[in-house]
């Protein structure tokens, strides 16, 4: 199964992401990793936590306006060129990378990088047999309590 | 002055001639235009009751609802073969606003607004620069046709380019600008922001007439230091004829209002009564002359004040003091004409939203600028920057089409905007 990630709506403004966090932090939800995508006036926060059903929940409790996507986590080889060699195949594909970021650790002594794709199917399509062990999201979360 | 026969009639005489020219108009009106029959027949009105000055009161309203519901030419009151010209307001398709003129009203037009440039002091020997815009806006052609009656050189440039507007003033030498009041401060702006070497005061430029939006006495001061000009206030709506329905004098304080062809009256925007000279109250019209789109009472939602006060400039007409508000919420933005309730239908086209919205107008520089803020729910949302920005690129390119303006539109969080009783608070104008 894919994993989810939590994106939410934040103005930029002083104390508006830290408001977000405070809820999240409140529900005893722990963010992973996280990126923010910035513009002159608004930011979007997109998390891998370790439950998103719940951090959504808790967000959209306080009017804070969010969703959840899948999105693909990939392990590479924490080596010169192992991005780019991961690039490679979704380029022969014609697939348009949305945005991507990182873990910020490593997984298995690798490094994981985190793709948003129009269509994540087709790019888990295009790193078979290409040897590429793809995260899963009870990797992450673990077993549903 | 440009007509002194009339601009400095005997106050009884002008009264005689306002009557005898009342009696035409509502007849015409009521004759030719099925409209006002009506009206006047559901309320008990007729045209042969009308004797006095005093029968104003009896006569049922006209509102710019009604110009929507009739539009484009249901209020015409002679065949289309007889009109030559229409004007119109912005609006998105049916509530836009339409007026037409024969060549009768194209020529007193052309007269009202020659008799304002006059009592400015503006003559055959000035060069006019007009930079209103040029099209369905009255201002442009409206200033052109009586800057041309009056006999000035007149250059249409029309609006914007500011750059060559400067050229122009430098190259032919034009002793008159007519514009905004806010584009005249947009031009000072832009001298002292891209050419610091340039002195205004070593051109011929003399005086400016500005209108189409409100302005204030600290905007007058601020114009005539910065640019080296008198500046001089020309009021008029496009229901009743454009600018020059009122104009100020060389006393710059307060607007004489052309009587001979625009009936005025002040009553209570809450009760409809007529209120006693010199009360502040909804100013309301009466065309005397106009042929094609006669306009019989109509509430023009401005506040203001009528006065007689012996002027020093020789006019006896009636004066009314510079508009100070609305008894609706219509925006003027950049001398367009505004609801909140167009920009909310704006806000209905874009899918998916029945957005919180808040608009802020303010001015940046001199310009009008106005922004609108949307609460961005669910379903407006997504995880991906580019499709807010085309969001909000969407909203922005519906804004020019619809209704001709350009807006900043801010997405915000959801519960930002703030709310009186529940209600979002619509609009906050922070020029007043």
């Amino acid at each position: 199964m894919n994993v989810t990630q939590l994106s939410a709506f934040v103005s930029n403004k002083p104390g508006h992401l830290q408001k977000v966090l405070k809820v999240l932090a409140d529900r005893g939800i722990n963010i992973i990793t996280l990126t923010i995508a910035e513009t002159s006036d608004f930011g979007i926060l997109r998390m891998i936590v370790n439950d998103p059903d719940k951090g959504y929940e808790a967000l959209k409790e306080q009017s804070i306006t969010c969703s959840t996507t899948d999105v693909l986590a990939l392990e590479i080889d924490d080596t010169p060129g192992s991005l780019f060699k991961a690039l490679d195949a979704f380029a022969a594909m014609d697939l348009n990378i949305e945005y991507m970021y990182a873990f910020t650790q490593k997984r298995n002594d690798k490094a994981v990088m985190i793709f948003r794709f129009e269509d994540i199917e087709k790019a888990k399509e295009a790193l078979e047999g290409k040897g590429y062990n793809i995260v899963r999201k009870i990797d992450i979360i673990g077993e549903k309590r | 002055m440009f007509n002194r026969e009339i601009e400095s009639m005997a106050g009884n005489k002008m009264k005689e001639l306002q009557l005898e020219r009342l009696k035409w108009s509502i007849r015409h009106a009521y004759d030719n235009v099925p409209f006002y029959k009506k009206k006047y027949d559901e309320s008990g009105f007729h045209p042969d009751q009308f004797k006095s000055l005093d029968d104003m009161r009896r006569i049922p309203f006209f509102t710019k609802q009604d110009m929507r519901d009739n539009y484009p030419y249901g209020l015409f009151a002679v065949p289309l073969s007889k009109v030559v010209r229409v004007h119109s307001s912005s609006g998105t398709t049916g509530n836009a606003t339409v007026v037409g003129y024969t060549k009768n009203d194209i020529e007193v037009f052309s007269e009202v607004v020659a008799r304002s440039l006059a009592s400015y002091g503006v003559t055959d020997e000035d060069i006019l620069q007009n930079a209103y815009g040029y099209g369905l806006f009255t201002g442009g052609l409206g200033l052109h046709y009586g800057a041309e009656k009056l006999g000035a050189l007149t250059v249409p440039i029309s609006g914007g380019n500011t750059p060559r507007q400067i050229m122009l003033i430098k190259d032919f030498g034009s002793t008159v600008l007519c514009s905004t009041p806010s584009y005249a401060l947009n031009i000072a702006d832009f001298i002292e922001v891209n050419m610091p070497d340039f002195d205004i005061s070593s051109t011929k430029l003399r005086l400016g007439v500005f209108g189409a939006e409100p302005w204030t006495e600290a905007m007058r001061s601020e114009i005539e230091r910065r640019l080296k000009i008198d500046a001089y206030d020309i009021y008029g709506l496009s229901e009743i004829i454009g600018p020059g329905v009122s104009s100020e004098c060389s006393e710059k304080s307060g607007l004489h209002v052309f009587e001979d062809h625009f009936y005025v009256e002040i009553i209570d925007p809450e009760t409809g009564e007529i209120l006693p000279e010199g009360s502040k109250g909804e100013i309301v019209y009466t065309s005397l002359t106009k042929e094609a789109f006669p306009g019989i009472r109509y509430r023009s939602r401005d506040i203001t004040r009528l006065y007689h006060d012996s002027c020093k400039c020789g006019r006896t007409l009636v004066k009314m003091e510079r508009v100070t508000g609305r008894s609706d919420d219509m925006l003027i933005i950049r001398g367009v004409n505004v609801f909140p309730s167009q920009i909310e239908s704006v806000l209905m086209e874009i899918e998916g939203t029945e957005p919180h919205y808040q608009i802020i107008v303010d001015k940046k520089g001199s310009m009008d600028d106005i922004e609108v803020m949307v609460e961005v729910n669910e379903k407006l949302f997504s995880d991906e920057i580019k499709v807010l920005n085309n969001l909000s690129k969407s909203i922005t390119d519906k804004f020019r089409s619809s209704l001709g303006i350009s807006a900043k539109i801010t997405l915000v969080e959801p519960q930002s905007i703030p709310r009186s009783e529940g209600k979002a608070v619509r609009v906050v104008d922070k020029r007043k």
